[in-house]
């Protein structure tokens, strides 16, 4: 692994110790906003080093305890897009004929369409909650995943010893479950990693929008915060920096541990 | 595929759609049904799509629920600032990212290489709305953060004009920043499968300079599959154009989608998601006959 990748995955490793520890970080009535007694909007300075939000809460204190949720959405619905895209791909590679053909066709039709107006629109019909936003990414982002896996298994299938298998008297069952499988699993690592990426992204839009679940603090509601009560105006960059830079490198750190990962897979020439 | 997908997700998914409208909002049986039949929603499955249907056909998308005009009329007067804002900044993104991906990717592991491709991979990693909000809060006065023009402005044409362009600088500069990232890496890595074909190392050996081959042999073949992938990938300049216009306050449509899913207006929903989702389909399209015009070999085929 090259050394952004190492650097990325030690990202990662202190948000998710971040995310684990936040609740012991974290005292339990410092969020809540009928229970603060601090200034609404302070600077950065002593005793807040990151300033205080419109309600008088801890910056600092609020992106800790965002960090679980952005991390706990970002991997669930990367789990759910690529569980669905290894399917669909597995499936459509294995099975020719017209419902492989079908499958393909409805990979291609939501490859296409832009996934961020579907998944506003999911989370608008369904009821408000963590659940719906994991939903709502994991079933708009999977075709991409889908059209690789099934190339990779059509690769695959071409080969002498799968060809060999079948000959032997192999079923639909062992060929995909001993040789189709294990040759897709780096391919939908790499693809894991990085749709944890677009999924934290996704779910901070989401948020942005209004669309999170009310309950729960994540770095995206926390900017549709900063939004609705108006921190551009009141130049409360302290409010607006710290939640955005956590995206930006948590991302950026799932990222190149993903491209780290791609580039041990698939050796560029 | 696009109107069945439209159908199902805000008539089939929700289950019943007036329930869901009206979450949070004190309503009496009595209410509900008297919705229920004016939206039609008390006729079987079948006959709603049918009406549906041909309502779409006929360019019928229902009326607005928030507007309560037709949900066409409206999309159509948001159309014209949302045309403007997307095509100002995928003109400009595509011609800065594929001139920036072509230099990156040409000289390989080069400082210019490094700091590119480092800096597209974080806009790539940047939320469009928080880079919006960013730019608005960095350059203070500097330039208007919200609507499209100010009421004030003289209404000759030229100064009309100038007040838009200077509403037009933020929204596209955010839009331009995160849409570009992405074609930097796409053309970088198009070009960079380009640089060990063998034509490269005869039109080396003949003599041409460094330049030249770049620009007359690389570049040509390395651009058709990026420039394919720049329209395939249109569906991200249209989620980018949702939120940077709620950021900006822009009013064209996806400022429209805000207000439609803060209502939640189902209909001017469903309506902006057909109009969109069969927008980007078009593209595709176009992506396909334009790959026919640039690429002799697929004319062919």
């Amino acid at each position: 692994m090259n050394r952004a990748g190492k650097a990325g995955a030690a990202v990662l490793a202190v948000a998710a110790l971040v995310a684990v520890l936040a609740p012991l970080l974290v005292p339990a009535d410092a969020l809540d906003v009928t229970r603060v007694t601090d200034a609404p909007w302070r600077p950065p300075g002593a005793g807040h080093w990151l300033g205080t939000d419109h309600a008088g809460r801890s910056v600092a204190l609020l992106v800790l305890q965002g960090t679980g949720t952005s991390l706990f959405v970002g991997l669930t619905a990367a789990v759910l897009s690529v569980g669905i895209g290894t399917l669909v791909g597995v499936l459509s590679g294995h099975f020719g004929g017209l419902a492989a053909g079908a499958l393909l066709r409805v990979t291609d039709f939501f490859l296409v369409l832009p996934s961020l107006v579907l998944a506003i629109a999911l989370s608008t019909v369904l009821p408000r909650g963590l659940g719906t936003i994991v939903l709502a990414i994991g079933l708009t982002s999977w075709p991409s995943t889908a059209r690789m896996v099934r190339a990779q298994t059509l690769t695959i299938e071409a080969r002498p010893f799968v060809e060999r298998a079948r000959a032997l008297g192999g079923g639909h069952t062992h060929v995909i479950g001993r040789h189709v499988l294990p040759s897709v699993v780096p391919l939908v690592l790499v693809n894991a990693t990085l749709a944890v990426a677009s999924s934290i992204v996704a779910e901070s839009t989401l948020a942005f929008l209004g669309l999170g679940d009310p309950t729960r603090i994540s770095w995206g509601a926390l900017l549709h915060q900063a939004q609705l009560h108006g921190a551009v105006p009141q130049r409360a960059w302290w409010f607006l920096l710290p939640p955005g830079v956590a995206i930006v490198v948590v991302v950026l750190a799932f990222t190149l541990v993903g491209r780290a990962l791609e580039a041990v897979v698939t050796p560029r020439r | 595929m696009v109107a069945v997908l439209g159908f199902f997700l805000f008539r089939v998914v929700p289950g019943d759609p007036v329930v869901s409208m009206t979450r949070g909002r004190p309503t009496t049986a009595a209410m509900q049904a008297e919705l229920r039949a004016r939206f039609g929603l008390d006729r079987p499955l079948h006959e709603q799509f049918w009406s549906y249907f041909t309502g779409l056909l006929r360019g019928d998308l229902g009326t607005s629920f928030t507007f309560r005009r037709p949900v066409a009329d409206v999309i159509a007067e948001r159309l014209g600032p949302t045309l403007l804002l997307v095509g100002t900044a995928t003109l400009v993104a595509v011609l800065l990212g594929l001139w920036l991906g072509v230099r990156a990717g040409w000289r390989r592991g080069s400082p210019f290489d490094r700091v590119t491709t480092g800096v597209s991979l974080t806009l790539w990693a940047v939320p469009t709305f928080w880079l919006g909000m960013l730019l608005m809060m960095a350059t203070g006065d500097l330039f208007p953060s919200r609507g499209m023009r100010d009421t004030d402005t003289p209404p000759d044409f030229v100064s009309q004009s100038l007040d838009v362009a200077h509403h037009l600088v933020l929204p596209s500069v955010t839009l331009v920043a995160v849409v570009c990232a992405e074609y930097v890496l796409v053309m970088r890595s198009s070009l960079l499968e380009e640089t060990t074909a063998p034509y490269l190392v005869t039109a080396r050996a003949k003599g041409l300079r460094d330049d030249l081959v770049r620009r007359r042999h690389a570049v040509p073949n390395a651009v058709l599959p990026a420039i394919t992938l720049v329209f395939l990938r249109f569906g991200l300049v249209v989620g980018g154009a949702i939120t940077t216009e709620t950021v900006f306050s822009w009013p064209g449509l996806g400022l429209l989608f805000y207000d439609a899913l803060t209502g939640p207006d189902y209909f001017l929903l469903q309506g902006l998601l057909v109009v969109t989702a069969g927008a980007v389909v078009v593209m595709n399209l176009l992506a396909d006959l334009l790959h026919g015009v640039l690429d002799p070999r697929v004319r062919a085929a």
